[in-house]
C-alpha cells in the first residue's frame, strides 16, 4: 500500500501533505509534553521494528503482496501521537533510499499508515478492552486493534486511487493517474487485508502486546490509567 | 543499555535474519508485488496505454538502494538476500539514529 509516484492526482497529494505535516507538529508537541527521555531507546527500537516488519512481503498465491506495519502495536506501547512520529519516519526512508513508496505521496502514504493506522487502532483497543488489564478480553482488543487498524489504512489507500479516474481524466477521457475507480479499488485492496494481511497484523499485535504485558507491563501506554483520556 | 532493551534488539536482529522470507515467499508462489505498485511497464500491460500524469511523475526520484536490492532486477537469488538483509540494517540505523535526533532536538528545546 506505498503509493507510488504518478498515481495520486497533484489535488489529492498535495492537500494530503498538508494534513500530514499538521499532524507531525502536533505529535512533536504531544510528545514533548508526554514523553520522558527514558523513552528515547523505546522509540528508536520503535521505528526500526516497523521498518523491519514491513519488509515481510506475504503472498496471496495468484494474488498480489501486502504486508503487516506495525503502527498498530506502536501506538498502544507508546501512544498514537508517537506512532505517528515513528512511523513517519520510517516511510520517509523507505521512499528516499529505498523506492519503496513515491516522494510526492510521501503525504498520503504517511496519512494512512502513520496516522490513520495507529489512532483507528488504538480507539479500538481502548474501546473493546474496558478496563480489562489482561485475559481474553485484552488478546481480542489488541488483535482486532491491529486488524482494523491495518484494514483501514488500506481502505484509505484504496480511496485514493479509486477516486483518480474521477477528479483527474485527459481530454481523450482517460485518466491520467491511478486508472481504477474505486469499484475496482476497494475490493482489491479490501479482500487482501480482510483475508490475510490484516490477519498477520492481529496476530502480531497480540503476540508483541502478551510478550510486554508478561515482561514490561508498566511501559505500555494503553494500559496507564492516566494521561491519555483526551486522544 | 538496559537489560530489557538488549533482549528486545537481539529479536529485532532475529527479525532481521528472517527478512529475506519476504522476498523468498512471494518469489515461490510466483506473486508479483503489491496491487497498485506496479511499474510503467506492468502497467502498460494491464491497461495498453500509460496514463499521462502517471508516466510524467513516476521516476521523478532515482533511488539509491531501490526494492531494498543492490543487484539489479535480475540479481542471483543469493544477492538479493544478501542486499535485503543489508538494507534493513541500513533500515533500522537510519531509522533509529533519525528518531533520536529528533527526540534530542525536542527535549533539548526545553531546557
Amino acid at each position: 500500500m506505498h503509493i507510488p509516484d504518478g498515481y495520486l492526482s497533484p489535488q489529492t497529494y498535495v492537500p494530503l501533505y498538508g494534513v500530514s505535516i499538521a499532524f507531525w507538529g502536533l505529535a512533536l508537541r504531544r510528545i514533548k509534553k508526554e514523553m520522558s527521555t527514558k523513552q528515547i531507546p523505546y522509540l528508536a527500537m520503535a521505528a526500526a521494528f516497523s521498518f523491519l516488519i514491513q519488509m515481510f512481503n506475504i503472498p496471496i498465491p495468484g494474488g498480489t503482496t501486502g504486508h503487516a506495519v506495525g503502527a498498530g502495536i506502536i501506538a498502544l506501547l507508546l501512544g498514537p501521537w508517537t506512532a505517528v512520529i515513528a512511523v513517519s519516519v520510517v516511510f520517509i526512508i523507505q521512499t528516499f533510499v529505498f523506492g519503496d513508496g513515491g516522494i510526492t505521496a510521501i503525504g498520503a502514504n504517511c496519512f494512512n499508515m502513520a496516522i490513520v493506522m495507529p489512532f483507528v487502532a488504538f480507539w479500538t483497543f481502548n474501546l473493546l478492552k474496558g478496563s480489562s488489564q489482561k485475559g481474553a478480553r485484552v488478546t481480542t482488543a489488541a488483535f482486532l486493534s491491529g486488524y482494523v487498524g491495518l484494514t483501514a489504512a488500506a481502505l484509505c489507500a484504496a480511496f485514493m486511487f479509486g477516486i483518480q479516474p474521477v477528479i483527474a481524466s485527459g481530454p481523450d477521457g482517460r485518466p491520467l493517474y491511478a486508472p481504477y475507480p474505486l469499484s475496482i479499488a476497494i475490493p482489491a485492496v479490501a479482500m487482501g487485508h480482510l483475508l490475510l494481511f490484516s490477519i498477520v497484523e492481529g496476530v502480531m499485535t497480540v503476540m508483541i502486546m502478551k510478550y510486554f504485558l508478561k515482561h514490561k507491563s508498566m511501559l505500555i501506554y494503553s494500559m496507564r490509567e492516566v494521561d491519555h483520556e483526551e486522544v | 543499555m538496559k537489560k530489557f532493551e538488549k533482549k528486545l534488539w537481539l529479536w529485532l536482529s532475529i527479525m532481521v535474519l528472517l527478512s529475506p522470507l519476504g522476498i523468498i515467499l512471494p518469489e515461490k508462489f510466483g506473486v508479483e508485488g503489491a496491487w497498485g505498485e506496479w511499474s510503467l511497464d506492468v502497467l502498460e500491460k494491464l491497461l495498453g496505454y500509460t496514463p499521462e500524469g502517471l508516466k510524467k511523475t513516476a521516476d521523478i526520484w532515482k533511488a539509491p538502494i531501490p526494492d531494498y536490492n543492490f543487484g539489479g532486477e535480475s540479481a542471483l537469488l543469493s544477492t538479493k538476500i544478501i542486499s535485503y538483509m543489508v538494507s534493513g540494517i541500513i533500515g533500522i540505523v537510519l531509522a533509529s539514529v533519525a528518531v533520536i535526533i529528533i527526540s534530542k532536538l525536542l527535549f533539548k528545546k526545553d531546557k
